[in-house]
This record gives C-alpha cells, structure tokens and sequence, in this order.
C-alpha cells in the first residue's frame, strides 16, 4: 500500500521535525531554556505542523480531485457507439474501472506480469477468462474500445499517484526545512502553534457547514437529473404513485404526502395532549418523589430506537387495532394503518412533547404563579389562564419540532404504514408516507439512471425543505420566546 | 368567560364564612380535580405506553435464547464421506451438505426407532424435523477432525424451526393443522423425544454469536455480525465525533467572534440535529457510495454518516459543559499570564470532560439504534461472512443490530418475529449499558460550583 | 404629629380584622417565626418592619396562606379572619384569597391586556353578571389605583408594556377589583422609583378607606407616612407593636432604638 507507507514517511518526517526544531531551539538559547520565548516543546510542535500539516492537506485534496479528473479524461476516450451497445455511460465505466482494477489484481497474485498487462489485447487473449481465473468476475465480454479506456485508466492512475507522492513528500521536506531554518530564541513558537490549533479548531466547526451543503447539493444534483427524465408538473402534482421498473411509470408526490401529513396529524393528537398534560402535572402538580421518578421513565421513551417502536407497531400495535377496531367495524383487514403507524409514533414523540413543554413551563416565572394564587386563583386557573398563555409560543415551538419529527420518521413508517399508496380518508387502511418511498426506491439494486431510484433524491430533498422549514420557524419562536424571559 | 359572567349571583361584600365553600367555590373545585385528573392519566399513559412496548417485546424475544435441540447418535459413514478413503480434508470437501443429509436423517430415524416410540411420520417428514442448518454443522465438524469418519459420535443438532416453535408455545397441534411446512404428527413425535430426553429446549449462545442464516432456517439465524458491524461503527464514529465535535464546540465557545460566519455554524448545527436521519443516509449514499466510491454495505461507511449525524449531539454536550465551567477559572489562568489557549486545554478542557464523555456516549447510543440511513447505504445485505479484524475490516461487508432487526422482519416465516424481538432485546441491553454508564459518570463528577 | 395621634386613636377604636396568636413558622429544620402574635384591624395601614431577612414577609404571606404552595413550609399556631382560623381544615385557602388579596415586592402583571389583568380575580371568582359590570368593576378599580386617566384609551394594550410604577399600579387595581378585605402588600415600591412610590404610598392611604392593609416594607420613612400600626420583627420574633408614632418615637424594646436610629439593619 503506497498510499500507507506516504503517510508513515510524512509522520516520521513530523516527529523528526519535532526532535531536530526543540533542539535547535535550546541550542539557540545556550542550553537555557529560560532564555527561550515559549516553551521549548513549542518549537518541536512548530516544526511538525509545518511538516506533517500542510503535506496531509494536499494529498487529502489530491485524492478527492484525481479520480473526478481521470473520470473526465477517460470518459472523453470511450466512443458514442460503445456507449450505446452498453447503455449508459457511467455502465461503461464501471466497467472500466472493474476491468482496470482486476488486471491490478492479477498482477499483484502473479498471474500477470506488468508488461504481459501492458501488451493485453482483446484479440489474442480471453481477458474475461484470463481474469476469471484469479477471481475477478467481469460482467461480459472486454471490447478493445474499454480495454484502451481501462488502460489508459491504469496509466494515469499509476502517474497520477507517482507525482503525488513526491509532490507530497517535497511538501514535507520543505516545510521540515523552512520550519528548522525559522528557529532561533526570540521565534514566537507558541502563538505561531496556537495560531495552528486555532485553524484546526475553525476547521472542525466548519463540518457543520460542510454537512449542510453536502446534503443539499448531493440531492440538488440528482433532483435535477430526475426532472430532466420526470416532467416536474407531475411530480409536484400527480395523484397517482405507481412506479413499474419497465418505464412509464406514475410518481405523483401527493399520495405519499397524504399519508405522510395523515399520520403526523393524529401522531400529533397522540402526542400533544398527553405529553402537555403530563408536562403540566410533573411541573405544577406532581410532589417532587413522583417528579423524580415519572420524569425520568417518560423520557426512557425518547432514548428507544426507532426501530424498536417500529416491530411493536408491527407485532402488537397492528395486529391489536385490527382484531378490536378495524375488523369488528368493518373498516379494514390491514394490520399496517395510518392509525397503527400514527398512535405509535404518538407514544414516541409524549417524551418529546413533554420534556420541551416542561422547560417552557418552568421558565415561566414564578412571580406569575404567585400573582394568580394571590388572587385566589386554583391552580387550573393558573395554569390555562397565565401560565399557557405566557408559554404558548415556547410550546407551539414544540410541537412545530415534533411535526418536523413525525414527517421526518422512517421506521415506524417503513414497519407500520404499509406501502400502498393511496388517498385515502379510512385510518385503518395502510398507507404510504415519503419515508417509505425514499427506503423503497433506493434499497436493493438500483439503477441510477432512471427516474424510480433519482425519485428519492427529489423525495428526500421536499422531505428536507419541508422539516427544514419547520424546524427554522420553531427555532425562531422558542428563542423569541426565551428572550421574553430573560 | 361566560361562565363566569352568565350564572354568579351577585355577592355583597364580605358575605359567606370561610368555613364552608359556596356554590362556585365547589364548581372550581371540581374543575380542579378534573384538570389534575387528566394530567395524572396522562402521566399514567405516559408509563404505561413505555411497560406495554417493554413487556410485548420482553415476552415475543426473550425465548430466542432458547433454542430446542435434538441429540442422537451417527454413524459416519466412511464410503459416503470419504469416498477415496486417504482423510484428506480438501477431497472430502467434494462432499457436499447434501451428501450429509440422507446420513443425519437415517440415523435419526434409526434413534427413533431404537427408542420404541410409536409414531406415524413420514421419513421424509421425520428428516424435516432436523434444520437444514444440521448438515452443514455436522460437514463443518467432520472437516476440522477428519479422524471422526468411521466412528459413531452422538451429535446435538437443531430442531427445525417449527418445532422449536412448537416447545415455545408459538405452534400449536391446531395451527399445524393448517401449516404446509409441519404435522401434528411430527409435533407428537417431537413430545415424545422431549419425554425421552432426546429433545431438549435450553440456552443458546449462538443467537449471540452465529452469522445470520437464510429465511428458511430461523432457528439457526444470529447477531454475530451485526454485532461486530454495529461495533465498528461506533468505533468510526467514536474516532471521528469526539475530536471533531470537541474542536468545534472549543472554537465556538472560547475562541469565536461575534460575527455573521459564526451565527451561521450555529443556525447549522442546530438545524442538522433536527434533519431527519433519512436525509443523512441519502447524503451518505451520494457522497460516500456513489461519488467516492467507498463499497455498499460497510461499516466505515455506516460511521461516517453515524458521526454526521451525531456531531450536533455532541458538539451541543460539549458546549453546554464548557459554558457550565464558571469563567473565574479561565480568569485565574489568564491572570497568571498563560495564553487562552493554555486556560481552555489546562484548566477549562479537564473540567468539562465528565460532561463532554456523558454527552458523547449519549450521542453513540443515539448512533447505535439509528437504522433508516443505514438501510440506504446498503447494510440490509444478508451477510455470513464476519468482516475481518479492523482496519481492512472496516471495509468488508456487515449488517448492524438495528438493521438486522429490520431485515428479520421482513422475512415470512413467523419464527423471525421472535428472532426481531430478541435483537431488540441485545439492543437494548447494549443502550441501558451506554446509558447507566453516562449517569454514573455524570453523577460521580457533578460539580457544583 | 397631632392628626396623626387622632386617627391612630379612632383606629384602636376599629374592629380587629386578623388576629394571630403564637404563630410559628418552619421551613424544613428553620424555625423562621416564633409565637407571633399580632391584630390587624379593619381600615388601618399596618406596617412590618425589620431588617432583611426578619421573617416579615414569610409570616405576611402566612395570612392567605401563600406560603402553602412552598412544600417544606409549617404554619402553627393561630391566625384567624372574622372570627375563623384560616388554617382550619374546612378553608379552601381559595376563598381565602379573595378576601385577603395580596401585591408583591416586583410588578408582576399577567402577559394580557390591561383589561384581562383587572378583569383576571372578577372573572375566576365570578364578581360580574355581564359585560357592562365587569367594564365597570375594571374602571372602578382602575380608579381606585389612580391608574384610569392613564391607560383608559388603551385598556387593550399589554400590562407589560407599562412602567414600573404603573405596572405596580394596576397589580394592584387586579388586587382590589376582586373585592378584597384585606390587602397584603410585599415590599411594594422597593423595585420603584421615588416618584412612582410617592404615587403608591398616596394610594395605601387613600386604599385605608374600605379595606385593612398590611404592608411589609423595608423603609422606615415609608412605614411612618402611611402606617398607623407599625410591627417590629427581628430573628423571627415580633420585637414591638405599636402604634406607629410610638413606635417610631418612643419604642419599648432597646432593640427596636437600635433599629429605628439605625445601629442595625
């Protein structure tokens, strides 16, 4: 592994730096090392920053962008009509790359040498054969065109990765150097490696950002893919999802965002009562014994996976509201509902409900509560005429976030829900949400060319603006809220 | 309002004794008691929504620790093993499963046989009875000690899965009755075995350590490797959260201006924690999967989009506990003339990590039970093979827990529900673990300034 | 000095309102009043003081038993209204409030308009037959706490939204409108200006006509303006009660002289 031993070089170079620059330092200052402006073990770091820093940083950029620019070069070699024989032209590539990488394989087991490699030519040898015989499995037969692209792959990838390393490799000598030749006593090694660790640290907050971009431009991109095969009216406006794998397929996102909305609704109305009722008693009712420990077993709900809440709604949930409601009132035979689906994520979101509400309520100041009781007011009173209404934006907040919850929700959906769907005003008929179709339409093989695997991005990125939206808002709202009170 | 406007009559000023309440009194009175009433039920429901998820899981999974297991003596037979008769393992790996299975099934019926039990099964229904996860055990045996063919060794193998059903109460004589794949009659000859001591139902640790098996062979189905994935996930994300997460939440406590970059990172982190886990597995499979071109279904993938997901968790910890270190101490280092880079690692970073470690095995347990993007980077790949020791390992296919639970209860067989429930039961030993030991730190380190 | 030797005469001549005997307050292991025992009669300004931390406002808030929604706190002892013990099981500490109304130390006005906050106490304790009568019951006492002229055009305006001393103000005009007997007062210009206590303290007195207040406040000079009855309390003991000039010119207790010319506090 070149891409390791680089790596060790760089590494033992930096450890080098920080031996040879800590010395270098002392000697400067006669073996005093009062005389010093920082710390000698300041000088020693200074040096291996400069080394190990600025080397890592261009190989981690130099192995992002030399695949992208030996994709473009050889993308450019592969004639149209072999593109059309094989289908699309990220096929031929993957096999290119698959045939690329099985003749490395071969020569690093022996059955090839490099220059057997360099002289393959599809008519002489059964490559597909050749190469079956060390393992690689090619698909089918090598046409010369993909074998030039494959090779050409080769080449560039092994010139590619020679000049890295050097180019590396120098990069860390020279900073060893610069860094050495820089060391002398009035050298301010420790602001110049706090300046350092300070870059590292913005660095490391900027993954957020990163993040953030990374989700929106990964289903940007193939949300604008899908609308080139997809006409966007239909998407946007269809009422029909009925996606078949020989084309034509319907993929209307009002179905699915029926029953996505459906099942949050009565999540909601699960949710919020009970978790607002029970907030309000362990907050103003409850003595502080049962406080401390109803608090604690209600939030146990919020630390359950998902998945959890998922089988119960599919091994006792379901089957249970099926035998008692929907059968006896003639309303369904299906064990996957909207209701099945909504009453457990309900349960799943009272912690949720609760524990926000119950913040929001006890930052009502108890200057309030004492001005009501003051005034003879019961406790009832209190709470429904002073204390919600002061805490009704904080608690809108709330169940704003726990709606962007429950659209968000996958698996209780996926194992709750079903995956018909349908527009539908029955609860105990399943249902599909988004969730589902986003799992559905990109789990098992996909092909990502066509419009039923791109569908999800352009699924995931409505799922994204909608629970951004929310989320954004409720922020808003609770930190307005939070202002008022302090 | 109206009911206080409508119906009152009017009271004069300082009428009525304290000690008896008056009509409205006793009204609000009631009202009080019901409002409390509903929050004291709502309390309930509250508790009782979490026993009714516990005890339906705890009762459909804690039996598949147990496993029914059938044991009879076999006669290996040496011209069907070992056909060219030198012991050779790589010869005798001509022999396939199926050359075992005609072998299993003669001496089980012979056992039967010998025990005198009266019965009328099928031979073919009685070799129905053994897994066909028995074979492979029995090749697997006779290929590591090849010295075995010839003799006769009693072998303890797994019953099929709808009689192991039948000893756990989940098939019955009437539901065999219906069922294409068992008999009543096999369920009687399978009590009677049990009465013999040839049957027995007992503690099974291969749940914990087997690979997973196929959807016909529930009873020989196992967590060893999602265990081992979901470990190496929390490996990936431990390595990568902490550090990332602790440098981010040091620069925007201590270090960040005041200014519109700031305020950017922070309206990010707090939308990001609120982003649903779905969309983090769609950014890991264009990201990771098609655009780096990492391989589907691994664990290092499975951690990176675990340590996307879990950074706001841990950054938003962190944070809170180095606002929570009062800024004397930054103050007291600062005036001796250390730099603020040498207050926050020597004097703010010690006392905040209790908090930082609390907060970051909250977020792992968070990582661990999260399941819908790993469905998306492809961990619901049925996989047998364990992935090898990290790091090469951390490239090889796995599945994880939650996934695992996923990909059972898809499959038809009913025993799997039994399989699901009891993953979830791993599961959640492994979170109570993660979280006891989060409240153990934080109550043994809280401090009070 | 002699009006005032007039008034405090015909108030000894007032019924007594509240009466309290051997009241003993705990706050878990504290024992924070010890056998208090005081009389507040009808129409008369009674005024605690002490130096912080004295007990007067715990044992203030034991006369409409505010103190029952603290869990550590114990009354003993008696305290009785009109005759009857407000801690006798029977009190619904409810009704109590209505008629022993209370205004704290900070404004605390609700986060409604002006008119729900005068209207908040007629409305839970149905004062009010229709619209028009809790209009007026709100301008009444709007009125009352010479508040009215000010805020009549935008009675819809948030109680928030109203200075510190107007906001004193109308938690008391909330206090007074749900007809109280008594009116316990916390501290109720110490987070005021001067010009806005000068406002309030014109107001106790004029207050004195209908209803018996018991101001606790921490300023001396305030008690000697609008006091007629002044009750001296140190370490949780009832030091001195008196009339307030006595109080203030010829105390009993060595203690109280201390106080009053400032060697403690």
């Amino acid at each position: 592994m070149p891409l390791l031993w680089t790596l060790t070089i760089i590494l033992v170079l930096g450890a080098v730096g920080y031996v040879l620059g800590r010395r270098k330092a002392i000697a400067s200052a006669g073996g005093d090392t009062r005389l010093l402006h920082s710390l000698p073990g300041y000088y020693g770091a200074n040096a291996m920053i400069l080394t190990v820093v600025p080397a890592l940083l261009v190989l981690a950029v130099w192995l992002i962008v030399q695949p992208l620019v030996i994709e473009r070069s050889v993308t450019s070699l592969i004639p149209a009509t072999t593109v059309e024989e094989i289908g699309s032209r990220s096929l031929v590539m993957t096999e290119v790359r698959r045939l690329a990488e099985g003749i490395d394989t071969a020569i690093e087991v022996g059955a090839l040498t490099t220059g057997d490699a360099r002289a393959l030519s599809t008519e002489f040898t059964d490559i597909r054969a050749r190469l079956g015989e060390v393992g690689v499995a090619l698909g089918s037969d090598v046409t010369p065109q993909v074998l030039v692209a494959a090779q050409e792959y080769r080449a560039m990838k092994a010139t590619g990765q020679a000049i890295m390393t050097g180019v590396v490799l120098v990069l860390a000598g020279l900073g060893l150097a610069f860094a050495y030749a820089r060391t002398h006593q009035e050298f301010r090694a420790r602001n110049a490696v706090e300046y350092a660790i300070l870059s590292i640290l913005l660095l490391a907050s900027t993954i957020a950002i990163l993040t953030t971009v990374g989700i929106v431009l990964s289903m940007l991109f193939e949300t604008f893919n899908f609308f080139e095969l997809y006409p966007w009216r239909e998407f946007f406006f269809g009422l029909e999802w009925r996606p078949s794998f020989e084309g034509g397929s319907d993929l209307g996102l009002i179905p699915l965002l029926w029953g996505t909305l459906y099942i949050s609704v009565i999540a909601l109305l699960v949710s919020v009562p009970i978790g607002l009722f029970a907030a309000i008693y362990l907050a103003e009712y409850a003595s502080r014994r049962l406080r401390s420990v109803a608090k604690p077993l209600i939030e146990i709900l919020a630390g359950i996976p998902t998945i959890v809440y998922g089988l119960f709604a599919l091994i006792t949930v379901g089957p249970l509201l099926r035998d008692y409601f929907a059968e006896p009132l003639g309303l369904g035979q299906s064990s996957s509902s909207v209701m099945t689906a909504g009453i457990v994520m309900g349960i799943m979101l009272i912690p949720f409900v609760s524990s926000l509400s119950d913040d929001i309520i006890n930052s009502v100041p108890q200057s309030l509560r004492d001005g009501s009781y003051g005034l003879g007011a019961t406790q009832s009173e209190t709470v429904k005429q002073v204390i919600l209404p002061a805490a009704l934006p904080g608690i809108v907040g709330a169940i704003l976030l726990a709606a962007s919850r429950a659209i968000g929700e996958t698996m209780i959906v996926v194992l709750g829900a079903g995956a018909a769907a349908k527009l539908s005003l029955n609860p105990f008929e399943a249902m599909t949400t988004v969730t589902v179709k986003i799992v559905g339409q990109l789990t098992g093989d996909t092909n990502f060319e066509s419009p039923e695997a791109l569908v999800a991005f352009a699924l995931g990125l409505t799922l994204f603006v909608i629970t951004l939206g929310l989320n954004v808002l409720a922020l808003y709202i609770v930190r307005k809220y939070r202002e008022q009170y302090e | 309002m109206t009911d206080a406007t409508a119906t009152a009559a009017p009271r004069p000023h300082g009428a009525g004794s304290l000690l008896a309440q008056d009509e409205r009194t006793r009204r609000r009175n009631k009202a009080e008691a019901r409002f409390r009433a509903y929050g004291l039920s709502a309390v309930i429901i509250g508790i009782l929504a979490l026993v009714l998820l516990l005890v339906s899981i705890l009762s459909n999974g804690l039996s598949s620790f147990r496993q029914t297991f059938i044991t009879f003596p076999v006669m290996l037979q040496a011209e069907r093993l070992d056909p060219e008769g030198n012991r050779n393992p790589a010869e005798m790996a001509e022999v396939t499963t199926f050359g075992y299975l005609p072998i299993l099934a003669q001496a089980f019926v012979e056992h039967v046989e010998s025990l005198g039990i009266e019965h009328d099964v099928g031979l073919r229904d009685m070799a129905a009875m053994i897994s066909d996860e028995a074979p492979a055990q029995l090749r697997a045996r006779v290929l590591a000690n090849p010295d075995l063919i010839g003799q006769t060794i009693e072998v303890e193998v797994l019953a099929g899965g709808r009689i192991d059903g039948f000893f756990k109460g989940r098939v019955t004589l009437a539901s065999a009755e219906r069922d294409r794949n068992v008999t009543p009659a096999q369920l009687v000859l399978a009590q009677a075995l049990a009465e013999e001591g040839s049957m027995e139902t007992r503690f099974n640790w291969s749940f914990v350590t087997a690979p997973d098996a196929s959807g016909q062979r529930p009873e020989a189905a196992g967590l060893g490797v999602a265990i081992v994935g979901s470990f190496y996930m929390m490996l990936v994300v431990l390595a990568l959260a902490l550090p990332i997460g602790v440098a981010a939440s040091i620069y925007l406590e201590e270090f960040a201006p005041k200014n519109r970059f700031t305020d950017l990172i922070e309206v990010n982190i707090s939308n990001l924690a609120a982003v649903p886990s779905i969309v983090f597995g769609i950014l890991g499979l264009a990201t990771f999967i098609n655009f780096a071109g990492l391989p589907q279904s691994a664990p290092i993938v499975g951690g990176l989009v675990l340590t996307l997901m879990t950074l706001p968790t841990i950054i938003i910890a962190t944070r809170a506990s180095l606002r929570a270190v009062p800024p004397s101490i930054r103050e007291a280092a600062l005036g001796l003339g250390a730099s603020r880079m040498q207050s926050v690692f020597h004097h703010v970073m010690p006392l905040a990590a209790p908090g930082i470690l609390t907060g970051t095995i909250i977020g792992l347990a968070q990582a661990l039970g999260e399941t819908a993007p790993l469905l998306l980077i492809g961990m619901v790949a049925f996989v047998r093979e364990f992935p090898a020791a990290p790091p090469e390992g951390l490239f090889d296919a796995a599945s994880a827990l939650p996934v695992q639970v996923y990909s059972w209860t898809q499959r038809s067989d009913p025993a799997f529900v039994e399989r699901a429930s009891g993953a979830i039961i791993v599961l959640l030993v492994f979170l109570i673990i993660m979280n006891a030991v989060a409240v153990i730190l934080r109550r043994r380190f809280e401090r009070r300034w | 000095m002699n009006d005032m030797r007039v008034t405090e005469r015909e108030v000894d001549d007032l019924e007594i309102k509240m009466k309290a005997r051997n009241v003993d307050v705990f706050y878990g292991e504290t024992h924070a009043i010890k056998h208090v025992d005081v009389d507040i009669r009808d129409k008369t300004v009674t005024a605690f003081i002490g130096p912080s931390g004295c007990g007067k406002s715990t044992f203030l808030r034991c006369l409409n038993r505010m103190n029952d929604t603290i869990d550590v706190a114990r009354v003993e002892g008696e305290i009785t209204l009109d005759g009857e013990d407000i801690y006798d099981k029977r009190v619904d500490p409810v009704q109590l409030r209505a008629k022993v109304g209370m205004v704290f130390q900070k404004p605390n006005p609700f986060p409604k308009s002006i008119y729900d906050n005068v209207a908040y106490g007629p409305r839970i304790h149905g004062l009010s037959r229709n619209k028009a009568d809790l209009d007026e019951i709100v301008e009444r006492s709007l009125r009352r706490a010479a508040l009215w002229e000010e805020v009549k055009d935008r009675l819809a305006a948030p109680g928030t939204g109203l200075s510190g001393g107007q906001q004193q103000r109308l938690c008391i005009a909330r206090a007074v409108a749900t007809n109280p007997e008594v009116l316990l007062m916390d501290e109720p210009c110490s987070a005021l200006d001067p010009i806005a206590t000068a406002q309030v303290e014109e107001l106790i007195d004029e207050l004195r006509s209908r209803f018996s207040v018991v101001i606790v406040t921490h300023s001396m000079q305030q008690a000697a303006r609008v006091s007629q009855k002044t009750a001296f309390f140190h370490l949780g003991e009832l030091v001195e009660f008196d009339s307030t000039s006595k109080i203030f010119t010829n105390p009993d207790d060595p203690r109280t002289e201390s106080y009053i010319t400032g060697r403690i506090g």
